[in-house]
């Protein structure tokens, strides 16, 4: 029953997108008033909360199959476009995965919504910001519950407008217009070697289909799934084996621009002129995981048939990573220092998914950990990142700028906010029993796994991790106290519990007690072994009960203390000496790592000098000169053409009488020739 | 009887000498003379097709027929264009109707 | 034997005739060669036992047309048709005549060689009766022409009629 209801998870949004929108897009005076078009949303969003709550509780807590794994449902799946022996369907499917992310959307975008109320009060355009927010919602949704790859590519090229809606919300500002212009094209670009991959995959396994996801079960008089023809016997052994994993590569490169990863990171940091709350669902929660959710969602192809393919998976990730954690220890604006961390934990996610080598996970064979890792981290990492972005936009509502200049010993101003940014931070740097610990530690197993090198690589960037999340913090809530004048004179404060810090609590609330369970279960405690993430998500969905690595943890633990320590040390004061004397030994590396390594000047270099003048310019030139030149001539011809018979019509009825009986004659020799 | 091709030749001989006369006779009235020639030559084509080469049928006899009658009434009509250009026109060659020039 | 002579003999008068209306430069002229045509074809009629055709031929053609026409050029002024003396063009000539040479040529090569010559067969000296005429004219059955002659009287007084119009004096209507 629950099943059947689970399109109204898509069709809800949609419903309250148009309901929203529609009246204001016909007339300005037929929108609705700014409360109730938030409520409507809202509403609306509440109903598909409870609903994701529901499925989950039904899917995770029902039966499992007779092999102990999950069954892949599918109660929705509709043919849309039939192309010979293709087709493009629109369908619901319901794995552990897709519900799992159900349960994040629904949640954070809910958490938004509230907090809209109070960051967007007053604001114009609040009725277009909602509609776009929940135009968002249904697109990340659909994307999560896709039946077919080009499903999923549909609903990822709408949540790409919808985040260029959504980023460009301040039109008015140029920087806002370039921002979410750069977001698109950098997303666009990617989505094209997506396209090509979807091309192949669909070509070479003659399904669009995700059949070859085990166990997979079709509501009665919905669309079949073609079987995925992927195996030796077909010809996705040619070219050497190597066509999957080129499509699949290829698709990740497309998962990459999505997620922010290197070289196609450069959106991510600019598409902060958008709302906060904006910035919190979509680029820290949602849109920015879904080249995540993509490989998990191949998964099963990648293992069998490209597992070398994902060494190139765990070098971007690995490389990204520490890019990200290096410019984030030197920005100054609070939302870009995010913008980059949010980079690299996703870049965490992925190495965790390239570093797997197994479809079993059990206590013989550890290669799946990857996997459980990966998805268990975009679980902790949305909820904890969701409520620092939220903390940011409490700040910046108060302070109205988003530089650290501007801010400092704002603890007495703000006690909520500062006591759970503390608690995300905490969960961010792994300290145990905060639901980071869980998630990171064993993405640091699995990487150790795969190979000491990366375990050790990816150690070091947990430790930047901490080092610059709490710096953020405290130089934002402690640190220098000069501008406390400004704040008594401005009367500057959180203004207590309201719409805009219960979304905070309550994410924290999730972090601290999933960050609890997941602890006490990951060390083996009795009684607790339910509380663990692989009881829901494993690569081949049968259960497994994560014990943590004791050795693994205890130096995650310590390396997480000697970083956050080592950053009380240096921003806690009121003045930073060891700090000020560093930016003096290093200042050209200091100001390399603020302007993100010059990567967004190369990319500027690239297109306006190199693109845009030498295969710009001539493509404009033939254009202009050759192809209108043709198109002139022909015209040019016609015209001469007409002019030299128009002498033909003379007027005088005797030249048409001779060229009637000439024709005549002409034809009739001509018929009695043939 | 009268061999049928004599009247092949005949009726083509006189329709040529028609056509040669409208294509260069300038007189409005001299055109008409030459297009009544045509009708005329393709009258005796038809009836001696019928008469020589098909007697059961009477096919073209009342073609002939209602060739003749059609072709006065056409020439009436013809005649009556003639005096209306010659009104408008001040002149009856038929150099002087060429409105339709390009 | 007899017919043969009498159709060379008409023959050559229609061929000279035509040449003549054709040629010559005075209107009078070439509608009174015009006449001698119409009479030689209606003698042509006659030989071919259609007397009822070369009938109508005479009435029609001979009497009414060319009366029609005499009245027309009497119509179009004296001064600029009864001395009318037209110059004729030797390069539109020479054009005209090699087109209608080409083209006689043409159609005489076809009708020479159309295999319902072969048809040819002599046939008796018997002419079409009144009787049968009239009971085409007016019968409905297959062959027989009600319909083609309901369509020419109708086509009749439509000619009657636009000649009427287009002929009248515009003048008086304002």
């Amino acid at each position: 029953m629950i099943y059947t209801l689970s399109i109204l998870i898509l069709l809800l949004p949609l419903a309250s997108f148009i309901t929203i929108g529609v009246p204001e897009f016909l007339n300005k005076k037929y929108a609705w008033a700014p409360k109730v078009a938030g409520t409507i949303g809202t509403a609306s969003l509440l109903l598909v909360t409870l609903l994701s709550y529901w499925t989950a509780v039904a899917y995770f807590g029902g039966e499992r199959m007779a092999d102990g794994t999950y069954a892949t449902l599918v109660p929705y799946n509709y043919t849309w476009l039939p192309l010979g022996n293709l087709h493009f369907d629109l369908g619901v499917l319901l794995d552990p995965i897709s519900v799992m992310m159900l349960v994040v959307i629904s949640t954070v975008s809910l958490m938004v919504h509230i907090y809209s109320f109070g960051y967007m009060h007053g604001e114009k355009g609040f009725q277009r910001y909602y509609a776009f927010l929940s135009l968002f919602t249904m697109s990340m949704l659909g994307l999560v519950l896709a039946t077919n790859i080009f499903q999923m590519y549909m609903f990822w090229e709408l949540v790409g407008v919808s985040s260029y809606l959504l980023i460009g919300f301040y039109y008015p500002l140029h920087a806002a217009v370039h921002a979410s212009k750069k977001a698109f094209i950098v997303t666009r670009f990617a989505d094209m070697f997506f396209l090509v991959g979807i091309l192949i995959f669909g070509f070479y396994t003659e399904t669009f289909n995700f059949s070859f996801m085990p166990n997979v079960q079709i509501a009665e008089g919905m669309q079949a799934f073609a079987p995925c023809q992927a195996d030796l016997a077909s010809k996705s052994l040619a070219f050497g084996g190597m066509v999957l994993p080129t499509a699949l590569v290829l698709m990740f490169i497309g998962g990459a621009g999505k997620s922010a990863m290197f070289p196609l990171h450069i959106w991510l940091p600019d598409a902060m002129e958008g709302p906060t709350p904006v910035s919190a669902l979509i680029h820290a929660a949602t849109m920015v995981v879904a080249g995540v959710f993509q490989i998990a969602r191949m998964f099963p192809l990648w293992i069998n048939y490209a597992p070398n393919a994902m060494s190139i998976v765990v070098v971007v990730g690995a490389f990204t990573a520490f890019y990200a954690a290096a410019v984030a220890c030197a920005q100054s604006d609070i939302k870009r220092g995010l913008a980059f961390s949010t980079i690299s934990q996703i870049a965490f996610m992925m190495v965790a998914l390239g570093a797997s080598t197994a479809l079993e996970l059990n206590h013989h064979e550890h290669g799946g950990l990857g996997y459980l890792a990966g998805m268990f981290h975009l679980f902790t990492h949305a909820m904890f990142k969701a409520c620092l972005f939220l903390c940011a936009g409490v700040i910046i509502h108060g302070v109205h700028t988003n530089e650290m200049s501007a801010m400092g010993s704002l603890h007495k101003y703000m006690p909520i906010t500062s006591a759970t940014f503390f608690i995300s931070c905490l969960a961010i740097s792994g300290i145990p029993f905060f639901s980071g610990f869980s998630s990171k530690d064993e993405i640091i197993s699995a990487c150790m796994h795969y190979s000491p090198i990366l375990g050790w690589f990816m150690t070091g960037v947990a430790a930047m991790t901490a080092f610059y999340m709490f710096r953020l913090y405290w130089c934002i809530f402690f640190g220098s106290k000069k501008n406390v004048e400004h704040y008594e004179s401005h009367h500057v404060s959180e203004h207590g519990f309201n719409a805009m810090t219960f979304p905070l609590i309550f994410l924290t609330v999730i972090t601290v007690g999933v960050g609890i369970f997941t602890t006490l279960s990951g060390f083996g405690v009795p009684g607790f072994e339910w509380a663990s993430f692989g009881n829901l998500v494993t690569p081949d969905t049968t259960a497994y009960t994560v014990h943590f690595d004791i050795t693994t943890a205890i130096i995650s633990t310590v390396v997480a203390c000697c970083s956050i320590a080592l950053a009380t040390y240096i921003y806690k004061g009121e003045s930073q000496p060891v700090a000020d004397r560093l930016y003096a030994t290093f200042p050209r590396l200091h100001k390399w790592a603020k302007n993100r390594f010059y990567m967004d000047d190369v990319y500027q270099y690239v297109t306006h000098k190199i693109m845009f003048r030498c295969i710009s310019k001539p493509v404009a030139w033939i254009d202009e000169t050759i192809i209108n030149g043709l198109i002139d001539f022909s015209a040019w011809g016609a015209n001469e053409g007409g002019e030299s018979i128009r002498s033909w019509q003379s007027g005088d009825v005797r030249h048409y009488a001779v060229w009637f009986i000439s024709g005549a004659v002409a034809l009739t020799l001509i018929l009695l020739a043939i | 009887m009268v061999p049928v091709e004599c009247f092949f030749v005949l009726s083509a001989i006189l329709f040529f000498i028609g056509v040669f006369g409208f294509v260069t006779r300038r007189n409005l009235i001299a055109m008409l003379v030459s297009v009544e020639l045509i009708l005329n030559a393709v009258d005796i084509n038809f009836a001696a097709f019928n008469r020589l080469l098909f007697p059961e049928g009477n096919e073209g006899f009342f073609f002939t027929l209602f060739s003749i009658g059609v072709s006065a009434a056409e020439s009436a009509v013809a005649i009556a264009i003639i005096l209306n250009v010659y009104r408008l026109f001040k002149s009856d060659s038929v150099e002087a109707i060429d409105n339709l020039k390009l | 034997m007899a017919n043969i002579i009498v159709f060379a003999i008409i023959a050559v008068v229609i061929i000279a005739a035509a040449l003549a209306a054709v040629f010559t430069k005075r209107i009078m002229r070439s509608v009174t060669a015009l006449l001698f045509v119409l009479f030689a074809i209606a003698g042509l009629y006659f030989l071919l036992d259609y007397t009822f055709l070369g009938a109508a031929q005479l009435s029609i053609y001979a009497g009414g047309m060319t009366m029609i026409y005499i009245f027309a050029i009497q119509l179009l002024g004296r001064r600029d048709l009864q001395g009318y003396v037209e110059k004729l063009s030797f390069k539109r000539t020479v054009g005209a005549a090699i087109v209608s040479f080409i083209g006689c040529a043409t159609v005489v090569g076809v009708m020479l060689k159309n295999f319902f010559i072969d048809k040819f067969m002599s046939v008796a000296d018997s002419e079409v009766s009144m009787e049968k005429i009239g009971e085409a004219l007016v019968g409905s059955e297959k062959y027989q022409y009600v319909l083609p002659f309901e369509f020419i009287s109708l086509f009749l007084l439509a000619c009657i009629i636009g000649g009427l119009v287009v002929s009248r004096n515009q003048k008086e209507d304002k």
